[in-house]
């Protein structure tokens, strides 16, 4: 863990916290909101809340996979599975995600369906080439990191001639997300200024490189600075978002140079043109329906496309009308505001997406977070 | 062995069992004979009676039972059957008690070759052996192919409990210190090294020992101020101290700085997505201390040559939540909650 754990460094870690604290003006909120779910899941995971002061808030942002996948999307998985010939590779947060009427695929399978739960891509590989009698199909879920993987799978498969393995693709992308929060009416009604500022993604910069968010930063004013997932990385893009606020610039600055480039890892997209191309809209939990935000399969691979080949349909689903997860995905409320948060759902009976991963904003305070509302609770009883 | 005319050779080499081996006919007798009692080989079991006697003193027993269905079998640093003698052991020995006798059953899969199940007997016989644990009566049975995976074997315990000894989460009170015996988590990536879907390249082998002699040493050394033991099986750390939390009504505040994890562990974690804390162990334990004594139980593990690397990692506080918290490494705050989901399949 030798390099691990030069970014953990509390000494230094102290020292960004200082600088935090001196450089924020007690005058004035600063509203970051970490994009990516990692991000959430660092800051939950080595309790960073504690090291800011109370001025300088984190607010969850939408990029944990598992949480946008709206529920209808779940159940087709599961209306897939139940197809006796199906063999269905998943990784393993999406089990537990609520479909509609309390299914899961955890559910589906416990009831005879044949699903896998996988590492990645090269499993579903191994599957396909073991089981020939089977139509085996990966549930491909996540953002700009996980598509090359997707891809490269599909271009195995191909080069292989596997008949039987096939992709019911979720894969969705960025940059259209957080313009669809900057616009979001529920931010316009109270000004813009409840995010100050954005922790880019560490992984998906690294392959979508940092000109993207450079129109963002520009059309809506917001200081983007793209950190990496260890918790000093986070510290230091706080340190800079800061600085950015106070100075009144809005610029992307690049926290997480050593992994990212700013013209980003060409031959991983190259990969991904190859073989998919956009969807005209595709729906995200909490965020609605976003323009050219979504991936599907090219027409030259369409074989593979699960939904072609099996003919799936989308069906409207409706979620549970208490569970906040859309409101928290935009960063309008917080896991707390939710009135089933630790009661109703938990982990273990997660009622909402967003309960779900590691890296879903209720599960990571739940998780990791919860210790914080008792004692603000007692204090304000005391 | 007295029953030399059932006998005849099992061709162990090339062999495997077959559904004659679980009808109660002579087959069973010949894999009972020829690989279990050879392996365990003890007095009791030569008198092939259905049951054992044994005699027992005045004082307090203790019982304890536990099934092992590990995948795979064959992990570094042990098998099903090492485990199985270990787990049930250290079951008996966290309430300070000295195991005596175990039973055996195994569930064993139409197929299963003789040769495996000879190194699982061997091994489990080997365990036994090297605790001064015997294992005095047991069951088979053979089912279908496809209806077990391989393996599976349930093991019960029987052993002595000294007097005055009542080991008990509830004893648990504020200010007790709280005592792991070693590095976290080894047994658990080591078997997750092995399976089919991830198999990486990494040194660690499973922890998996019987844990009744550190005890000794420390009971020893702490007698009833050791207010509970408990050894982390599934759900490693994080769900021991929740059970003992809630079980005592306090909460527990941990430093994860003085929590031992062997970097190869935390690195493999980290490639994982998985917390050490969450991660299974089969060879360690954690004693909550009264504050006065834990120094000197400390010192007792630290000289044990399963406890050399015993650490204090923090204490019980008062918490009507009955949360694990802990600081981090990196200066801020968190809690250790119990795993949640069903990452980590089939660990012991
Ligand atoms: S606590 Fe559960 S129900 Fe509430 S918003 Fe979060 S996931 Fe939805």
């Amino acid at each position: 863990m030798k390099y691990a754990d030069e970014f953990r460094d509390k000494t230094i870690a102290q020292g960004l916290a200082q600088a935090i604290g001196t450089e924020a003006d007690p005058q004035r909120a600063y509203r970051f909101m970490e994009f990516c779910g990692g991000h959430t899941h660092v800051i939950s995971r080595y309790g960073l809340d504690d090291l800011l002061p109370a001025n300088v808030r984190m607010i969850h942002g939408p990029g944990c996979p598992v949480c946008v996948l709206p529920t209808s999307r779940i159940d087709m998985a599961i209306r897939l599975a139940a197809r006796p010939q199906v063999t269905l590779c998943v990784y393993g947060d999406l089990m537990r995600v609520p479909g509609s009427q309390g299914q899961s695929l955890l559910r589906a399978r416990a009831l005879g369906a044949d699903i896998r739960m996988v590492y990645s891509t090269l499993d579903a590989i191994r599957i396909a080439e073991q089981a020939l009698d089977q139509e085996v199909v990966f549930f491909a879920i996540g953002f700009e990191t996980t598509t090359p993987p997707t891809a490269v799978m599909i271009r195995l498969a191909k080069k292989k001639r596997l008949k039987n393995l096939s992709v019911f693709c979720n894969h969705v992308l960025t940059p259209p997300a957080m313009q669809s929060i900057l616009e979001s009416p529920d931010i316009r009604t109270v000004g813009r200024a409840e995010i100050d500022g954005f922790i880019g993604p560490a992984h998906v910069s690294a392959i979508i490189g940092t000109e993207p968010y450079g129109r963002l930063a520009e059309q809506f004013g917001e200081p983007i600075v793209i950190a990496g997932f260890e918790p000093l990385d986070v510290m230091q893009a706080i340190l800079m978002l800061v600085r950015q606020v106070n100075d009144g610039r809005f610029e992307v600055e690049n926290q997480y140079s050593r992994a990212v480039r700013r013209e980003g890892n060409h031959r991983a997209m190259e990969e991904v043109s190859n073989v998919f191309g956009l969807r005209d809209q595709f729906e995200w939990r909490g965020l609605g329906l976003i323009p050219d935000s979504g991936l599907k399969l090219k027409r030259a691979y369409a074989k593979f496309d699960a939904e072609m080949r099996f003919v799936m349909h989308e069906l409207p689903a409706a979620d549970n009308p208490a569970c906040e997860c859309g409101a928290i995905l935009r960063g309008v409320k917080r896991p707390v505001d939710c009135k089933l948060f630790g009661t109703v759902c938990t982990p273990e009976t997660p009622t909402g997406s967003c309960m779900v991963s590691s890296e879903g904003a209720c599960a990571a305070h739940w998780t990791y977070g919860r210790g914080r509302d008792y004692q603000v609770r007692r204090a304000s009883c005391e | 062995m007295r029953v030399k005319s059932y006998q005849r050779k099992l061709d162990i080499k090339n062999g495997c069992v077959d559904l004659s081996h679980g009808s109660g006919g002579r087959a069973t007798t010949q894999l009972v004979l020829g690989l279990f009692h050879e392996a365990f080989g003890n007095e009791w079991l030569a008198r092939c009676n259905d049951q054992s006697a044994f005699g027992v003193r005045s004082g307090r027993m203790v019982m304890t039972t536990d099934s092992y269905v590990v995948s795979p079998l064959f992990f570094p640093g042990g098998n099903i059957g090492s485990l199985a003698v270990h787990g049930t052991i250290n079951d008996v020995a966290m309430a300070g008690a000295r195991p005596l006798y175990l039973a055996a059953s195994f569930i064993i899969e139409e197929g299963f070759r003789f040769s495996e199940l000879k190194a699982v007997a061997d091994s489990m016989g080997a365990a036994a052996r090297a605790a001064g644990v015997h294992i005095i009566t047991g069951d088979t049975k053979v089912v279908e192919r496809g209806k077990a995976d391989g393996l599976f074997i349930s093991t019960t315990g029987i052993g002595v409990l000294a007097a005055g000894l009542d080991l008990s989460a509830e004893r648990a009170t504020i200010g007790d210190r709280v005592l792991v015996s070693g590095s976290l988590g080894d047994h658990g990536v080591a078997i997750m090294s092995r399976r089919q879907n991830l198999a990486f390249q990494i040194d660690i082998v499973s922890d998996s020992a019987a844990l009744h002699d550190l005890v000794a040493v420390m009971v020893a050394a702490g007698g009833a101020d050791i207010r509970v033991m408990r050894d982390p099986t599934r759900g490693g750390l994080a769900a021991t101290l929740n059970e003992i939390a809630h079980q005592s009504s306090l909460g527990f505040r941990l430093q994860e700085e003085a929590i031992p994890v062997k970097p190869a562990v935390a690195a493999a974690c980290e490639l994982l997505g998985l917390d050490p804390l969450h991660v299974a162990n089969e060879g360690k334990l954690v004693a909550i201390v009264a504050p006065d004594m834990a120094d000197a139980v400390l010192a007792a593990m630290k000289a044990h040559p399963l406890g050399c690397d015993a650490a204090d990692i923090g204490e019980a506080v008062a918490d009507h939540h009955h949360l694990v918290q802990m600081s981090t490494s990196f200066g801020g705050g968190r809690i250790v909650d119990w795993l949640s989901g069903e990452q980590l399949p089939r660990i012991c």
